[in-house]
């Protein structure tokens, strides 16, 4: 086999890299909601998915506005935010005292729900959003050429990350979410309100899957199904990297965005069964991930 | 005699009696629950009785699927072989998968489970000169003897009520009190001597048997086999039959089969939108059944004559 083209293998690389930054922004809302409220929440997908479809609403409702789209992305991952807040308030908080399998299946029901009512406001047929005007371009990389949109989203993943990890760690609110993190109990006690605390952090979960579909909306058809083909990424990438450890996700995004971009290339059989077994091999060996740490309870 | 006792045996006589009324649908609809309960009863084995989430019993319902129509049809195996041979591959994959995680607890053994039958399905998927990979295995024929609805369908509940008969028997025996103990306290089980992980690892290979027959019979039922049998939701629908029949009641889950196969009949007949109803009729029950149907009926009942919601 001939060796392939340098400039051929930064572009994969590329591709691979834009992929995990999506994975990322999803799969930290999913680590940041199982580590303080404990819910592995299945209905992440569809929350990634809404923030799609929405996003193609709002375009269409700013036509000719100066700059349309990024006024979409915020009002779709903010409408987002704000559905996944009440979805906690009003429901999800009132599961909490049950068994866990309750809330999983709940987070389920609302998978169910929500695909058919995506299916009913916008359609089954494929959706498309197209890029920003000012990212319409490519950038020659070597002998070849990468879209500005796709480096624009591998920079902006760090950014956000970035971003959280100040949040979490230096501001009064980001010390509340870390200590409900080891002790909600103990937090209540000392006068925090815990119950809006987890609306918050429901809701900024919420917001970064929202945030995830309205910036993916350009690259990709939005159609029904879109929920279940990321939600099982996600979790490969939470279980991966640790649940409920912020660079964890980052690490495990990225693995994943690598092994997806290279693996159809280098064993386009297997790399569908590499991925899963990928994250029995952690489990089994690492219950707790890559970078997380073992649960004390 | 028991009263779940008398209930399995007037349920066989009753549909018994099924294809009298020369009703396709009724018979078609009547080989789907046995199926399907038996497929819920078999994932309820770990749920209800031994306290373990499993978010991957598809795996095994495939694995039995597959078995036995590649042998029927690519191995030309006689249909008793292939069908035993399913259900022994059903047990032997749920030996290796759960050698790996009983080791596990609560939402790990659940992703866990859950990673194990996506390695299943993503081979079923992939590996197209085997298994046909996304079209599936199509044309799987009744067996001889067995070729006709009617016929297949007596063979299913003669199946099913023998299986029935044999896992009752077993959740009643001593076997059966140590796995709710374990639901009850693992710990403490271990500390009187009993070794929690063998009896779990039990538990497991004898739900992966009864599943693989189960999905040895849909195969057959279905005419072919798809990847889908091992997808994701097919493992949330049969806890979502389980959850809804009532998890600590034997017969719980495959009244949950039963009343969620007849809605979906009804309901997909007039509209496309069923995930939207089962949606709500989950959340639902989340929230106002958490016992299930059965649970809400025995709740109900003033003159219990002693708590067999054990």
């Amino acid at each position: 086999m001939s060796l392939p083209d340098p400039s051929f293998l930064v572009i994969q690389c590329l591709s691979g890299l834009t992929y995990a930054m999506f994975l990322f922004l999803i799969a930290s809302g999913l680590s940041l909601i199982f580590g303080i409220l404990r819910v592995l929440n299945f209905a992440h997908g569809s929350l990634y998915m809404l923030g799609a479809y929405l996003t193609y609403y709002f375009v269409s409702q700013f036509v000719n506005a100066p700059g349309q789209f990024w006024w979409a992305v915020i009002f779709a991952s903010l409408s987002v935010a704000i559905i996944g807040g009440i979805i906690e308030r009003f429901l999800l908080s009132r599961l909490y005292i049950r068994e866990e399998l309750n809330q999983l299946l709940f987070t389920y029901a609302l998978v169910l729900i929500l695909s058919d009512f995506a299916k009913i406001v916008w359609g089954t047929g494929q959706l498309s959003v197209s890029r920003p005007a000012i990212l319409k371009g490519a950038v020659p990389i070597l002998d070849q050429y990468f879209p500005e949109y796709n480096i624009f989203i591998i920079i902006l993943g760090p950014a956000i990350a970035l971003l959280f990890w100040l949040i979490l760690h230096r501001t009064r609110w980001g010390r509340f979410i870390r200590a409900a993190a080891l002790d909600r109990e103990m937090l209540g006690s000392l006068g925090v309100n815990v119950n809006r605390l987890f609306t918050l952090v429901f809701a900024i979960g919420a917001w970064l899957a929202g945030l995830g579909g309205a910036l993916v909306s350009p690259l990709v058809a939005i159609v029904p199904g879109m929920d279940v083909e990321i939600i099982i990424n996600a979790f490969i990438v939470v279980v991966v990297g640790g649940l409920g450890s912020f660079w964890g996700t980052l690490l495990g995004a990225l693995i994943l965005g690598q092994v997806t971009s290279f693996g159809i290339l280098v064993l386009p059989r297997l790399s569908m069964v590499f991925i899963y077994v990928l994250m029995a091999v952690v489990l089994i060996l690492r219950p707790w991930g890559l970078l997380g740490k073992p649960l004390q309870r | 005699m028991s009263k779940e006792n008398w209930f399995l045996i007037i349920l066989v006589l009753l549909l018994a009696f099924l294809p009298l009324t020369e009703s396709r649908f009724y018979v078609f609809l009547g080989t789907d629950i046995l199926i399907m309960g038996l497929f819920a009863v078999s994932l309820n084995l770990l749920l209800g009785y031994t306290g373990l989430v499993s978010f991957g019993q598809a795996a095994y319902f495939g694995i039995g699927a597959y078995t036995c129509a590649l042998l029927m049809k690519k191995g030309s195996v006689a249909f008793p072989l292939a069908f035993a041979a399913a259900a022994v591959f059903g047990a032997i994959a749920a030996m290796i998968i759960g050698f790996f995680c009983i080791r596990m607890t609560k939402i790990y053994f659940a992703m866990l489970t859950l990673a194990f039958s996506q390695i299943v399905w993503a081979i079923a998927f992939k590996w197209n000169s085997l298994t046909g990979g996304d079209t599936g295995l199509i044309g799987v024929n009744f067996p001889a003897h067995l070729d006709s609805p009617i016929r297949f369908f007596y063979f299913t509940l003669a199946v099913v009520a023998l299986s029935f008969y044999v896992l009752r028997k077993l959740v009643n025996s001593p076997f059966g009190r140590i796995l709710t103990t374990i639901r009850e306290n693992p710990e403490r089980t271990e500390f009187i001597g009993i070794n929690v992980k063998l009896f779990q690892l039990i538990a497991f290979m004898i739900s992966g048997f009864f599943a693989a027959i189960a999905g040895a019979l849909f195969g057959i039922f279905n005419h072919s086999v798809f990847p889908d049998f091992i997808f994701w939701p097919q493992s949330a629908e049969v806890l979502i039959m389980s959850l809804l029949g009532g998890i600590y009641n034997f017969f719980g889950p495959v009244v949950g089969a039963a009343v969620l196969l007849y809605l979906r009949m009804q309901v997909t007949s007039f509209t496309q939108y069923w995930p939207l109803i089962l949606g709500t009729i989950l959340a639902l029950l989340l929230f106002f059944f958490p016992g299930g149907i059965v649970g809400f009926l025995k709740s109900r009942q003033v003159f219990t004559r002693k708590n067999q919601c054990s």
